[in-house]
């Protein structure tokens, strides 16, 4: 069974970012990236899956500009069998990704695609359900459990009130939550192996997907800064202000 | 932030993806345990096992031998994230092999490197470098332990101390004299830990206290002359070899500490609060920050340079003395400051500034104390 795998390039989670002077966006230059964790909880799944000998091929796709390729070793280190870049400068959106993934799907014709449920960066937790109804698929997202059995799976998912156990027939789509698993870290024998595993380039265009957005970004700004606490000099006083500044209570 | 290590034209793709690795390994498998084992003078032997599995152990060695290839740029994201736990004891215990085994993989026979570095490079077993004496440790040429031959035996008496790894190590690579006087009778021997005459006894230090120091008694050890690494009487030249990859190794794991020791330090003056303001926000605290990063952003540029021409296969060695007394000296700077910084609370246990301040010495004295790579860098030079 072929499992497929979306890897996304972000800025790294440990970078305190900043929004660029025009608003625009945020600052990426000189900023350290790697791959969204959702992915590598991804990754992990579907090389566990390969181990288990489930799977027998780990494809990792990643769209995105020509850095892109590092978040795909990255996957091959951690035991992935061959990538996909698809390399495009532009801004891509949810929808263009699921578009850009449903043609690969179509050409790679897996079991399974696991992403993330969201990326860290623009946080947007659509493109795994766009891309389960662009091909009519089964979809189990939010995952916290994977079982494969005969001609389906067993999806674990995190919802609000607690766990929900769905059964999906395959191929279906999956997404990660963070208590999937814990990802591996790729060790160095297996970084420079990745160079050697092959990544296959290409574009959009050679896709026909059309992946002008659909969405425009008004303006990027800060969050709010946090106002300072104060100290109140007794409970009653507490009350009144939760009641009546806060209204919270 | 500033200081970012990793970044530049000298690391590629594998070194960060390396670094990505090392990080998580770090995080994941000292971080949480570090000031314990520091504490109680000992860190589990099952370490080694993962700190081979994540590549660390094999890095540089050769792939018949378990090695995994490496450059010196992957060593220096090795040592550099090592350090960001601040436990230069661990870093030196855990990795005392890069000492120890250099020699066997460079010099020794076909089968001492099967027998020695597929099991230390597994993290099976520990390897230890045996050259300092009770006699002195700056003037090598001097060392006073004897291998007297007698048939296909090497008969060993004599002592060494200040051995890292000295408690726990399985195979040492040991200095011993083999002939006359001087740089000309030194040869190099593999000793086992289990030969009787060979005993060991723990020493106590005022930091690094994760590694096991120790100093090493032979009494009548005998040891086979299959053992000898390399030729005999040749083993100065190959004690010299090893301390270049040795200091540029110490040279980004004390600029390591030091930024681990400086980033404490800056997020304490961040949430400190004295008179009114952050610490940060006093002229005088955030000038000493700044003397900080400038010496750690030298050191690493220093370092940089150096180990590429390393690897252009120069032998820059009064860079390389000089590097490591750059790297020495902002440490013990660094350090300094982060602890005054810190105030009351980098005097108590449990920061890792405190930690670090306790192992500067080490750094100035081992592997080549400072005073003496002046005199060597200076003699390099032509003066
Ligand atoms: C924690 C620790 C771990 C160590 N691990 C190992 C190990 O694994 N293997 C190993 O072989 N050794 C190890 N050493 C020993 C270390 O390499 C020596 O301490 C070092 O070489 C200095 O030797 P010494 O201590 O005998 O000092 P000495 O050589 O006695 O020197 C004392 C002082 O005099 C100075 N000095 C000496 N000669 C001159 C000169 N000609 N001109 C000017 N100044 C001079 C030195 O710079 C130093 O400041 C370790 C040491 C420590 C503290
Ligand atoms: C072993 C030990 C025993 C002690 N015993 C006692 C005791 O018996 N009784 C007692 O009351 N206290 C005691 N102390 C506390 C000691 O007096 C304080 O540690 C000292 O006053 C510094 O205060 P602090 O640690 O809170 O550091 P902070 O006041 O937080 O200062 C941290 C650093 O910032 C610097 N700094 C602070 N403000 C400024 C500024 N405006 N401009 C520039 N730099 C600034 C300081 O010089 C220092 O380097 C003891 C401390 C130790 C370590």
């Amino acid at each position: 069974m072929k499992v497929i795998v979306a890897v996304k390039r972000v800025v790294d989670y440990n970078v305190k970012i900043r929004v660029k002077a025009d608003k625009t966006g945020v600052e990426l230059s000189n900023v350290k990236m790697s791959m969204n964790p959702f992915d590598e909880i991804g990754v992990e799944e579907a090389v566990r899956l390969k181990e288990a000998g489930v799977a027998s091929e780990v494809v990792a796709v990643s769209i995105g500009p020509a850095q892109a390729q590092e978040t795909i070793r990255t996957a091959l280190a951690m035991g992935a069998d061959r990538g996909i870049l698809i390399k495009t400068d532009e801004e891509v959106q949810p929808l263009a990704v699921a578009k850009l993934l449903k043609a690969v799907v179509e050409a790679e014709a897996p079991q399974i695609v696991i992403l993330g449920k969201q990326a860290i960066d623009d946080d947007s937790n659509q493109t795994g359900q766009m891309l389960a109804a662009l091909l009519g698929w089964a979809q189990g997202t939010f995952a916290s459990k994977v079982a494969l059995g005969d001609g389906k799976a067993t999806v674990t998912r995190e919802v609000d009130g607690g766990l929900q156990t769905v059964e999906l027939k395959l191929p279906a789509v999956v997404t990660t939550d963070l208590r999937l698993n814990e990802p591996r870290y790729a060790s160095l024998p297996n970084i420079m192996k990745a160079k050697k595993k092959p990544i296959d380039e290409k574009t959009p265009a050679d896709l026909g997907v059309d992946i002008a957005p659909r969405l425009k970004t008004l303006k990027v700004e800060e969050p709010p800064k946090r106002q300072a606490g104060r100290k109140v000099a007794s409970v009653e006083e507490l009350v009144q202000a939760l009641k009546n500044e806060a209204g919270v209570i | 932030m500033t200081l970012e290590f990793g970044v530049g034209p000298f690391y590629r793709e594998e070194h960060r993806a390396f670094q990505a690795s090392m990080r998580r390994f770090v995080e994941r498998e000292i971080m949480p345990h570090v000031e314990a084992w520091d504490e109680a003078g000992e860190f589990p032997r099952d370490l080694y096992r993962r700190a081979a599995e994540v590549g660390l152990l094999g890095l540089g060695f050769p792939e018949e031998h378990g090695g995994v290839p490496g450059d010196l740029f992957h060593a220096i994201v090795a040592a550099q994230e090592l350090a960001r736990a601040g436990a230069g004891g661990l870093s030196a215990s855990l990795q005392s092999h890069t000492i120890g085994c250099p020699p066997i993989a460079r010099l020794g026979s076909a089968d001492l490197k099967a027998r020695v570095l597929g099991p230390v490079l597994r993290g099976e077993k520990i390897s230890a470098l045996a050259i300092t004496e009770p006699g002195g440790g700056s003037d090598v040429a001097s060392l006073r332990t004897t291998a007297r031959r007698e048939g296909d035996h090497y008969v060993v008496n004599g002592a060494k101390t200040f051995i890292t790894s000295g408690m726990r190590a399985d195979f040492y690579t040991v200095a011993v004299r083999t002939g006359g006087e001087g740089m000309g009778g030194v040869s190099l021997l593999l000793i086992e830990r289990d030969r009787p005459g060979f005993t060991r006894t723990l020493l106590k230090k005022m930091g690094w206290w994760a590694s096991d120091t120790a100093s090493l008694h032979f009494d009548d050890c005998h040891v086979p002359v299959a053992n000898l690494i390399g030729e005999e009487n040749a083993g100065f030249r190959a004690i010299m070899l090893n301390f270049n990859g040795e200091r540029i190794g110490m040279a980004a794991s004390c600029n390591g500490m030091a930024r681990a020791a400086y980033e404490e330090a800056l997020a304490w003056a961040r949430e400190r609060r004295t008179f009114g303001r952050a610490l940060v926000q006093h002229q005088v605290i955030r000038h000493k920050l700044v003397d900080m990063a400038m010496r750690i952003g030298a050191t690493q540029a220093y370092l940089e340079q150096t180990a590429w021409r390393v690897m252009q296969g120069e032998n820059p060695i009064a860079d390389i003395c000089m590097l490591k007394n750059q790297a020495t000296q902002t440490m013990a700077f660094v350090a300094s400051e982060a602890v005054q910084i810190l105030g009351g609370s980098g005097f108590m246990r449990g920061p890792k500034s405190e930690r670090i301040y306790r192992e500067v010495k080490v750094n100035a004295i081992g592997g080549g104390a400072e005073e003496i790579m002046k005199e060597l860098a200076s003699r390099h030079l032509g003066w």
